[in-house]
């Protein structure tokens, strides 16, 4: 049963200056008892999550609003795993898989069959599978030969053919996606969106960061409005996306 | 000379890969921090990539051994398979230092510097350039005996020169994997929630 349970999360983020990571200061600060240089690498400690408090269960589809700097991203990041929390619990039930860069992995020097394999890794696929399903990645993304070329020689919108029809193969449990993932010429727009919107069917919980309105409307049952680090409002998308975007 | 350059020739190579795979090592997780920051992959996955290509390049390296050997027509006999389980203790060895020095410069990272320049004196302590017989009786002690890369070195460069590994060599190279890897487990398991908050 997939779930998602944050409680008391606070996130806390050091932040180093050249001196503050030098570990011959530190030796001296030790040796001086920090009385003597007066910039003595201070650590400034930014807040980015306080207290958070969200339950998210099954058939969940949560979008994320927030300013610019309100901790949309770190929230997403202590969801998927990266930042454990300074404080507070998190408990994550079931495979998450994040779509914030869907690049990931890709080398430019090795060619596109050859990226198939190495950003299915990084989604936690094993060759085997990846070898399965080469040849439905292979027809969605419509490159034809363009395949056995090295992807430095790809335009960037062919590049980002690649990557979403590989990012887009997968079976996932917990979604996570920064902005709705940017689809390519006209051509591609409307087949990429259909397989996108299949994904979010398929997936138990969805958490989407967005600042489009028609976006978060259309995708989700709930959304969560994060402002300097809490939560300001979380309810239905209607009243909280009227709330913030005003009516 | 022909018990010379063989001798470099091996210690040459294998000093090679024990100093890139200490400075990879060094910077193992903050050149792959765009990973780290995206996805929770286990710490030790990028140590294993470290240690897989320098591996790899030291096997490309090591073609010119058997060739330096024909030139200088010396043969070696199946005591030379010793090497392998030399290199097992080598892997075990450099997977436990990688790993500490990249949660260590993680965090500091000067370090990276100092280990380099630590690992260029290291050089010239043991006995790559030079060999253990031409030092005086009274400085083979000190020099030799507590230096832990000079037995890491021995386990591998003995068995293909001919010579034998001493049970020191032995003794010390495993100790020294076993008291190592307890401290880079116990210096994960304390810092593994903070390496992200460092990148």
């Amino acid at each position: 049963m997939t779930s998602i349970s944050l409680q008391n999360v606070t996130v806390d983020f050091p932040i180093y200056n050249a001196r503050g990571r030098s570990l011959k200061n530190r030796v001296m600060k030790m040796a001086t008892g920090g009385s003597i240089n007066s910039e003595s690498g201070g650590v400034v400690v930014v807040r980015g999550l306080d207290n958070i408090n969200i339950e998210l269960s099954r058939h969940d589809r949560i979008g994320l609003i927030g300013h610019n700097g309100s901790g949309k991203t770190t929230l997403l990041r202590v969801l998927t795993g990266v930042y454990a929390p300074t404080s507070g619990k998190v408990d994550i039930r079931g495979k998450c898989t994040s779509l914030i860069n869907i690049s990931l992995g890709i080398d430019p020097e090795a060619t596109g069959r050859q990226n198939i394999f190495l950003r299915g890794a990084l989604l936690g696929f094993k060759k085997e599978e990846m070898k399965e399903r080469l040849q439905e990645i292979e027809d969605f993304s419509e490159l034809g030969d363009f395949l056995e070329m090295p992807v430095r020689t790809y335009s960037s919108g062919m590049q980002l053919r690649l990557a979403f029809s590989i990012s887009t193969i997968l079976q996932p449990e917990i979604l996570i996606m920064d902005e709705w993932l940017a689809t390519g010429d006209e051509g591609f727009k409307a087949k990429a969106n259909q397989r996108l919107n299949e994904l979010v069917e398929k997936t138990q919980i969805l958490v989407i960061a967005s600042h489009a309105k028609d976006l978060l409307a259309k995708n989700c049952n709930r959304v969560v409005w994060l402002e300097h680090g809490k939560v300001r409002m979380d309810g239905a998308p209607s009243e909280v996306l009227d709330a913030y975007f005003g009516p | 000379m022909s018990e010379f350059l063989p001798f470099i020739c091996v210690g040459l190579i294998f000093w090679g890969y024990y100093t890139q795979i200490v400075s990879e090592g060094c910077s193992g997780f903050i050149s792959n921090s765009d990973i780290i920051l995206q996805l929770d992959l286990p710490f030790f996955t990028y140590i294993l990539r470290v240690w897989y290509r320098n591996s790899v390049i030291l096997a490309h390296n090591l073609v010119i051994f058997p060739i330096v050997l024909l030139i200088f027509w010396k043969s070696i006999g199946p005591s030379a398979l010793l090497v392998v389980p030399g290199f097992i203790i080598v892997t075990l060895n450099m997977t436990w230092i990688a790993l500490t020095l990249a949660i260590l410069c993680t965090r500091y990272r000067d370090l990276t510097q100092i280990v380099q320049n630590i690992m260029q004196v290291m050089m010239y302590v043991t006995p790559i350039m030079w060999m253990p017989e031409h030092l005086p009786q009274r400085a083979s002690h000190v020099m030799l005996d507590y230096n832990p890369f000079f037995h890491l070195i021995s386990v591998v460069r003995n068995p293909l020169l001919g010579q034998t590994v001493t049970a020191t060599n032995w003794i010390v190279a495993i100790g020294v994997a076993i008291v190592g890897w307890s401290f880079a487990l116990l210096l994960l398991k304390k810092y593994r929630a903070r390496i992200a908050y460092w990148l």
